[in-house]
């Protein structure tokens, strides 16, 4: 046939194309890496002396806060988006109430929120949060999640059947009665893998919180990282913080794989 | 004077331009067996869904016991606790065991205590013959098993009344005889029953008064014998012939139809299958 004779051909000039391609890239990092000042790297990013000073703290008050936060923000956001789903899902004024609210947060950049409940709030209202500005903060973050996770929640819980709701209020079960002990265990399952990849891109963006300022011991990786960064003049803590993020996000990743393939075998 | 258990008065249902319901008048005695048959479209199953309200009526009443539980003011949950409901899908709870499933309503609706809800919940699985299935969870059980669950789940909660919607329609045929041999126990028991249904021969031994619907009316109702065995309008004899018989859909008609089938041998199905 016509279209074998060609086809090798063809892939033979695309994969010539492609070798030609990363032969050329190569040179070009080979260069790059030659006239790369290794010294400045050594010194300012990877720097042992400095990077001896972070420790323990970067683990042990850093490290611990970032996760401290990450989990708070997602336990108490999670348990509002749920009653916000619900409440997308139902009809009347509260409908109206979970699309603001939904729309607005996660239309904000995170960073905004952060900021609004961190500075705007307390002098809107003539208030101090009771451990600073890190608490406003936290309250943002809760709203960003609490609005992403409503969406995920909303698609977990649009995708338990019909009949099982049907079945429930045949029994004489209420709306609330049916919500929570048929629809939300049953939609809750089948978003458990989503919700985890919210959990890392949560973790993630505790980094924002640098915004609201912190005291010493209410620091999270990146607040740290960039104190480090003034008080030695040196990026080595950046660094640090950057390594930090990936030793708890890889792994969690790789577990949100794991759980979107036990589900898909499930089905 | 004894109230009826189901009425409906001036029945319509729309869903959009589609008129589903077009003015049903129902009466279901205490005690009476009432099977509704008709063809695929006919509105069946959305008057028997009207009946606990899944269904919201357009327009007319739903009389339960005698009381209008159209009126937004009727306390809706507890008369659907009075109406047992099972689905052709069967709709059971995959997250909970088969005990769970019997129990949950029980506990959360009825407040009985646990161990109350237990104790009934296993006599009720007892009655559908899965005393030994209990501890599994619905996924691992057939379908015919799984729809026995699904009535005992309904009885559980001792209702006055039970509503089968083609209760055996989703079922492989050889299961379909296990729960109709379950509804026949019900309804020698005195059970008020509306079935909807395609199980002709069950509709003929069980039934007090089958229901033909077509286009959303009630064309024709009366005595099983009547109805099925020699129906007066041409409409319902169209549509027997061709669930009766259907390999002979043209040729066949409701007179040539075999209706003769042994029952006693416990056979319930008639000919060949309809599906």
């Amino acid at each position: 046939m016509a279209l074998s004779d060609i086809r090798p051909t063809v892939r033979r000039r695309i994969s010539w194309g492609i070798s030609l391609g990363v032969a050329l890239i190569l040179v070009i990092a080979v260069a790059w890496f030659a006239v790369m000042n290794w010294d400045v790297l050594g010194r300012q990013f990877f720097n042992g002396e400095v990077a001896a000073k972070l420790f323990p703290d970067a683990i042990t008050v850093c490290l611990r806060n970032t996760l401290l936060y990450t989990i708070i923000c997602f336990v108490i956001g999670t348990f509002f988006a749920m009653v916000l789903a619900l409440m997308k899902m139902s009809r009347g004024p509260l409908r109206w109430f979970a699309i603001a609210f939904i729309e607005v947060f996660r239309g904000l950049p995170a960073m905004l929120t952060i900021f609004a409940f961190a500075f705007m709030v307390p002098m809107v209202f003539q208030y101090r949060w009771p451990i600073g500005g890190i608490f406003g903060g936290l309250i943002g973050l809760v709203c960003v999640t609490a609005a992403y996770n409503a969406e995920v929640i909303r698609s977990g819980l649009e995708a338990v059947p019909r009949g099982q709701r049907e079945a429930a209020r045949s029994l004489g079960m209420s709306i609330m009665t049916t919500n929570l002990i048929i629809i939300l265990p049953q939609g809750l399952r089948i978003v458990i893998p989503p919700l985890t990849n919210e959990f890392v891109m949560l973790l993630k963006d505790t980094a924002l919180l640098f915004i609201a300022g912190a005291s010493i011991g209410m620091r999270e990786l990146t607040t740290f990282g960039r104190d480090g960064l003034t008080t030695y003049s040196n990026g080595t803590p950046m660094i640090v913080a950057g390594v930090l993020y990936l030793i708890v996000t890889i792994p969690l990743t790789y577990l949100v794989g794991r759980l979107e393939k036990r589900m898909a075998v499930k089905k | 004077m004894v109230v009826a258990p189901i009425q409906t008065i001036g029945l319509h249902k729309s869903f959009g331009d589609l008129h589903v319901l077009k003015g049903i008048d129902l009466v279901v005695q205490k005690g009476e067996v009432v099977c509704v048959i008709g063809p695929s479209g006919s509105g069946k199953s959305t008057l028997l869904r009207s009946i606990n309200l899944l269904e919201w009526p357009s327009e007319g009443q739903v009389l339960i016991d005698g009381i209008n539980i159209v009126d937004p003011d009727a306390n809706l949950d507890k008369i659907r606790t009075r109406i047992g409901m099972v689905f052709q899908q069967f709709n059971l709870f995959p997250h909970m065991t088969v005990l769970g499933n019997v129990m949950v309503a029980q506990v959360r609706v009825l407040d009985r205590p646990k161990e109350e809800a237990r104790q009934i919940a296993l006599n009720m699985l007892e009655r559908v013959g899965l005393s030994d299935k209990v501890e599994q969870h619905p996924s691992q059980l057939s379908g015919g098993q799984q729809q026995r669950v699904a009535i005992a789940r309904a009885l559980a909660m001792n209702p006055e009344m039970m509503l089968f919607d083609e209760p055996t329609s989703a079922l492989d045929p050889e299961l379909v005889g296990e729960v109709l041999a379950v509804m026949r126990d019900l309804a020698n028991e005195g059970m008020t029953m509306m079935v909807v249904t395609h199980e002709m021969a069950f509709a003929r031994e069980v039934a007090d008064r089958v229901i033909f619907m077509d286009d959303g009316q009630i064309i024709e109702q009366g005595p099983p014998d009547k109805v099925i065995g020699n129906p007066d309008s041409p409409r319902t004899r169209t549509f027997l012939a061709r669930v009766l018989d259907p390999t002979h859909i043209d040729s066949a008609t409701p007179e040539t139809a075999d209706f003769s089938i042994d029952l006693s041998s416990g056979q319930f199905r008639l000919g060949p299958t309809h599906r």
